[in-house]
């Protein structure tokens, strides 16, 4: 049945049109959106099953046929963010369940919030390039209204920046859209792919291919384009802040693999190797610098975003097996252990009533298991061995190595001692130390905010223990997503 | 000092008037995108417009009380409407978004062409109806 992947994209729409209708009942719009995320958990794990046994589906909406009418496709990659997608959008939800405010929930708090996921999963299972371009404006649309929900001074100044940003980005988009289609005369992405193959990419079609990255790099924070992000993720409360580290910048990265592995893949020496790795170190090393100089929660974690982007433009530059199986991995890596970062920053936020580093200390005291948590998954994110963030940086660095790009990896090596230093800054900071908040804080129980945020911790710590299985499976969506020739019959159907 | 209420009963007259011609032409529109220039884009557009002179000639308080809808809510219904004609698709095994159509016959129109496109556009014009007026009526009553 075809019309199984177009779930993850009518359901969230279907409940969010829902729930427009009745803004004002606090307690049906949280039990609605609970059940709905817990059911979109299991169907994505359904779906990402039943693609790993039957290989790629294709739904063609509406009945007409591939290049004419729109496809979605969903292969191995896909349906592994859209698996990821779901886990960190309940893992939010509930978490957002305890923190935010009654006044922000009112005004269209949940709506939005699966309109957000509406967008972000029709990126990841469409398979034309106009129709990725709606659903980014789905997402993007969205978000700035989360971004700016609860209107502090602080949201609206640094909202409007990221909305600029977005706005030039998404009409650089059509633009490129608009000239991608005057050299192909299609839309469709199996379609293109197999055009630009005829045209033997060269000339007009590498600026295309340039121009398509520069879009996607300022939607996925790549530098010289990341200067929006660390402040515009400071403003809103930490479930919001935490659903964009972990998602939006990786909806960018996902479009930026999938251009570059489907379409653009003629040229690796010049976009790959040359472009792609050379923006991808400056993204690390600026990203990492930006973090070591911040004295504040969520903003070093903000600038670790930017740096460890980098890692996964990293691996799609090397352009082996071995180095795009490492970028997957990181991915699913960095999503999982980012969101529950953002999340502890926020529980520590509930704990001390502020971020800065400098005001808080001795948490390690009065709230051991929150401390621990975070100690694992900051050190899981720093590359620690027994984590998951070692055996995602691992293959990227040795395909790095392998192919003699010494400098890359070096500054690869580097920026994960300035990761270790940094989130070792937060923990001897917020953790160690005399306490400095009240004893009355002290006592304040954050049990359950916890809970939300205790899965994620445990799947950084399964991911490492069980690095080998989950390793042949990123090796094998690597494998899919390097031979464009099984997309595009799929597609095709030739 | 009081402010003067001035007296528009030109504009009162008169909008009573113009309003249901754009009301009837916003229809027309509507109806007419399949084979021609319309839809329900441009339909719900003009039916926006309509309602919005409305507000022009007369208070907030009694338009309010004529037309007692939930402009945001509308908004909602429509995209329901939209995924819905998507959805019915499904039910009966067909892809998202498949689309029908018959020819019927009608006592005065004739033989007429009924498509599952129209409660899609139906739903396109909720939205655009809603949206707008949830946009215009939002920043209008923003010094409250």
């Amino acid at each position: 049945m075809n019309n199984l992947i177009i779930l993850p994209i009518i359901i969230p729409f279907i409940i969010g049109a829902v729930l427009i209708i009745f803004p004002k009942h606090h307690r049906l719009q949280r039990v609605v959106s609970g059940f709905t995320a817990v059911g979109m958990l299991l169907l994505s794990i359904y779906l990402a099953i039943v693609v790993y046994q039957n290989g790629i589906i294709v739904l063609e909406a509406g009945n007409w046929s591939a290049p004419f009418g729109i496809v979605l496709v969903a292969d191995m990659f896909a349906t592994l963010m859209i698996l990821l997608t779901s886990l960190l959008s309940a893992a939010c939800l509930f978490f957002a369940f305890k923190t935010i405010t009654p006044q922000r929930e009112k005004f269209y708090f949940y709506p939005f919030y699966f309109f957000l996921l509406v967008g972000v999963n029709g990126a990841f299972l469409t398979g034309d390039i106009f129709n990725l371009f709606v659903f980014f404006e789905v997402m993007l649309l969205s978000s700035y209204a989360l971004i700016v929900n609860g209107g502090t001074k602080y949201q609206l100044r640094e909202s409007f920046k990221y909305v600029i940003i977005n706005v030039f980005a998404s009409a650089l988009f059509v633009v490129a859209v608009a000239w991608l289609y005057s050299v192909t005369g299609t839309l469709n992405m199996a379609h293109i792919s197999e055009r630009i193959a005829e045209l033997e990419q060269t000339g007009v079609v590498n600026v295309i291919a340039i121009m398509f990255f520069i879009v996607f790099a300022s939607k996925g924070a790549l530098f010289p384009l990341y200067f929006w992000l660390p402040k515009s993720y400071f403003g809103p409360p930490a479930a919001i802040a935490a659903l964009f580290g972990g998602l939006l910048t990786k909806v960018g990265i996902y479009a930026i693999i999938r251009v570059f592995t489907l379409v653009f893949y003629h040229e690796p020496s010049y976009t790959h190797k040359a472009v792609i790795v050379t923006i991808a170190g400056f993204t690390m090393l600026f990203g990492v610098l930006g973090a070591v100089s911040q004295f504040d929660f969520k903003r070093i974690l903000s600038y670790h975003i930017i740096s460890q982007v980098g890692y996964m433009v990293m691996g799609l530059g090397i352009f082996t097996p071995l180095a795009v199986a490492g970028a997957i991995y990181y991915i699913v890596h960095h999503m999982i252990v980012k969101t529950a970062l953002f999340l502890f920053a926020g529980a520590a936020e509930r704990v001390t009533g502020t971020t800065d580093l400098k005001k808080m200390g001795g948490l390690l005291k009065t709230h051991p298991v929150l401390s621990w948590l975070f100690f694992i998954s900051a050190i899981s994110l720093a590359g620690i061995p027994p984590f998951s963030g070692f055996f995602s940086k691992f293959p990227i660095i040795l395909a790095g190595f392998q192919e003699e790009q010494y400098i890359i990896s070096g500054v690869a090596l580097l920026v994960g001692l300035l990761t270790l230093f940094s989130m070792m800054k937060i923990f001897s900071y917020a953790f160690w130390g005399k306490q400095k908040h009240t004893n009355e804080q002290a006592k304040l129980p954050i049990g359950k905010l916890l809970l939300p945020i205790a899965p994620l911790v445990a799947l950084t710590i399964i991911l490492g223990i069980a690095a080998e299985p989950i390793f042949q499976y990123s090796l094998q969506v690597a494998e899919q997503i390097m031979d464009p020739s099984i997309y595009i019959e799929s597609v095709l159907k030739e | 000092m009081k402010q003067m209420r001035p007296n528009d009963m030109m504009l009162q007259v008169s909008m009573r008037l113009i309003t249901l011609i754009i009301f009837a032409f916003s229809f027309y529109l509507f109806l007419a995108g399949h084979n021609n220039p319309g839809g329900g884009f441009i339909g719900g557009l003009m039916t926006a417009s309509a309602i919005l002179v409305l507000y022009l000639a007369f208070d907030m308080k009694t338009i309010k009380k004529a037309i007692p809808f939930n402009f945001t809510t509308m908004i909602g219904v429509g995209l329901l409407f939209a995924v819905f004609t998507g959805v019915a698709s499904m039910l009966f095994g067909f892809p998202f978004l498949k689309h029908f159509f018959d020819y019927f016959q009608f006592p005065i129109f004739g033989e007429v062409e009924l498509t599952t496109a129209l409660p899609f556009d139906l739903g396109v014009y909720l939205v655009v109806v809603g949206a707008a007026l949830t946009i215009i009526l939002a920043i209008a009553e923003d010094d409250k």
